[in-house]
């Protein structure tokens, strides 16, 4: 295993380095700001950062509010309650104005582990990718994440992103470029696509290595925005490869395997597996075995794609 | 006081002209609801015509004050103050609630010229006015915020968020003012869930609070000038009011929360608020 940072202490840093770029960046926590690292843009900027406590549709409605003064404001708490508990304000007063606020949230997915099903979002993504004007964005790790967390200030228009707990395997370096939308292709390959987003692009990546050992050649995708979703390269890959399993630490249902699955539905109909939770919720544990447990690992992910390619030769 | 009473008399033709509207505009739009916007006709009145600081040429103008209509389904007046204000034209008040018109059935910020902001709903707006008021600290602006709750409104715990917040960052330059009107869809706040003792609620929550009669004009235009000289904390204006005031059928009337009058019911409620209410 190579090295593994979390997301948020990039997060957390690029934040602070953004203040000084940006005079009109606000950022908002509910408590939580030493675990989402928000901290670091507290202490350099402590006019501009608001701890509203423990109340997260007040956080999302003030960040509405900041909004329409032309502040660029960022709400930031667990996946949870940012996506539930504050739907609503997240949906009527922040996507329906169309209003440029941010939301990063953190705990997304059963990779948090020990917290258990309170704290561990497995709905964020479907949530939000069903509003209207919200863009989604899941990214895969820590260099990534700078590159991400600049590229959503910089959008102008809402942006939900959601972070994982535990450090995270790194895959890129500080070379590396995000486009909103834009797919990053990892891995060139030709029998099967992988398409994975957060804590599982690194996954597929190592099933990729399982495969090749059996003369598969796979193609891996980091899907790291969800919504809008980089269309072009799902259809490139259905039909250049014929077979593409989607992986996500989320339901497969209305996450990313969804919204695969209604892009292949609409356009170039291909066999597609789907690895992720299966309408049930997650537990506590160690994120490992829990992994293994809802069938999460490179191995069930390296399975999958060898279910795609032969339903691919059975059509 | 001379001038005082020219401004009470000139504001308390400026709330009938908004209650002549709203009546109207609920007839022509078939649904609305009126009874809670004639009850805070003349706080909007007092805000848009003589408070707050407006451009209408210049409906964005950053250094505008802000208005938050929390209980979104009174936007019927808000509507009509912002088209007497000059935001647009009168007749587009009789779209109100039609298909592609600019005055949606709750307030659409994005829809309709001079709104602050989207609400509808209920208990929302408070905390979005302590966002406001916020960023009028950052960007060192002088702006006020007000922000209009209904009383069954405040019965959503966001409310209450809110006004810890508000109080926490010590925003003077906030507003709220309930439009305590007692009355709410399926009947009166107390015995739906009962809300005193209110004035000590907002007391209790860090607020400085003034309690007046909603429908004495002097008495609202005095309150909102101590709002605006209170420092180091939010004012919450309690103002007893009567659902559906100025028309004698609608007062008092849970029923008109959400009724649009007919064609002799309009013609009534115009002559109980007398044509004088026409456009000035």
């Amino acid at each position: 295993m190579g090295e593994r940072i979390t997301l948020q202490s990039a997060y957390g840093q690029t934040l602070k380095e953004l203040g000084s770029k940006y005079p009109n960046l606000v950022v908002l926590d509910a408590d939580l700001s030493k675990i989402t690292q928000t901290v670091h843009f507290a202490k350099a900027f402590p006019d501009r950062f608001f701890n509203v406590g423990i109340a997260e549709q007040n956080l999302m409605a003030i960040t509405a509010g900041l909004a329409t003064t032309g502040m660029i404001p960022v709400a930031n708490t667990y996946a949870c309650f940012a996506t539930m508990r504050a739907c609503e304000q997240v949906r009527t007063f922040i996507a329906y104005p169309n209003l440029n606020a941010k939301i990063v949230a953190l705990s997304a997915g059963i990779e948090e582990g020990w917290s258990g099903v309170t704290h561990q979002a497995i709905e964020d993504m479907a949530i939000m990718r069903t509003i209207p004007n919200m863009t989604v964005v899941a990214p895969s790790d820590a260099f990534l994440t700078k590159k991400a967390t600049e590229a959503i200030i910089a959008h102008k228009g809402p942006v939900y992103m959601r972070f994982g707990r535990n450090a995270f395997p790194v895959i890129y370096d500080e070379q590396v470029s995000f486009t909103l939308g834009k797919a990053i292709r990892l891995r060139e390959g030709k029998d099967v696509t992988l398409i994975a987003c957060g804590i599982m692009v690194e996954r597929a990546l190592r099933a990729a290595e399982l495969l090749e050992k059996e003369r598969i050649s796979v193609r891996v995708l980091d899907m790291h925005t969800i919504k809008p979703l980089d269309e072009a390269a799902v259809l490139e890959a259905a039909k250049e490869t014929g077979a593409l399993v989607s992986a996500e630490d989320h339901l497969v249902s209305s996450g990313l395997g969804g919204t695969v699955a209604e892009c292949l539905a609409a356009h170039w109909p291909a066999p597609l597996e789907r690895i992720g939770l299966q309408d049930r919720f997650g537990e506590t544990g160690h994120p490992d075995r829990l992994f293994e447990k809802y069938a999460m690992t490179e191995h069930h992910i390296a399975e999958a794609a060898k279910r795609a390619i032969q339903r691919k030769r059975q059509k | 006081m001379a001038a005082a009473k020219v401004l009470i008399e000139e504001l308390e033709g400026r709330a009938r002209g908004l209650r002549c509207d709203v009546v109207k505009m609920c007839h022509y739009a078939g649904s609305g609801h009126p009874g809670g916007s004639l009850s805070a006709a003349d706080m909007v009145a007092a805000l848009y015509f003589h408070f707050m600081r407006l451009d209408p040429k210049n409906p964005k103008w950053e250094d505008r004050d802000r208005f938050i209509m929390s209980k979104g389904h009174a936007c019927p007046v808000q509507y009509a103050a912002l088209s007497r204000r000059g935001f647009f034209p009168e007749e587009v008040l009789w779209t109100l609630r039609k298909f592609e018109s600019p005055l949606q059935g709750h307030p659409d910020m994005k829809s309709t010229r001079g709104l602050d902001m989207t609400s509808g709903s209920l208990g929302n707006g408070l905390s979005i006015g302590v966002g406001m008021a916020l960023g009028a600290r950052i960007a060192k602006k002088d702006f006020r915020v007000y922000v209009i709750l209904g009383d069954g409104e405040i019965q959503e715990g966001l409310v209450w968020e809110g006004a810890m917040a508000a109080a926490h960052f010590q925003l003077d330059s906030l507003t709220a003012m309930v439009d305590y009107n007692k009355l709410q869809i399926d009947g009166e706040n107390e015995d739906v869930m009962g809300l005193e003792p209110l004035v000590g609620k907002w007391q209790q929550f860090g607020w400085h609070t003034i309690e007046i009669d909603g429908h004495d004009m002097a008495e609202v235009v005095r309150a909102i000038e101590e709002a605006q000289s209170t420092k180091g904390k939010p004012t919450c204006i309690i103002a007893h009011t009567v659902k559906g005031k100025g028309v004698s059928y609608m007062e008092c009337a849970v029923d008109w929360h959400g009724r649009a009058p007919t064609q002799e019911e309009l013609d009534q409620a115009l002559v109980e608020l007398g044509e004088k209410g026409g456009r000035a």
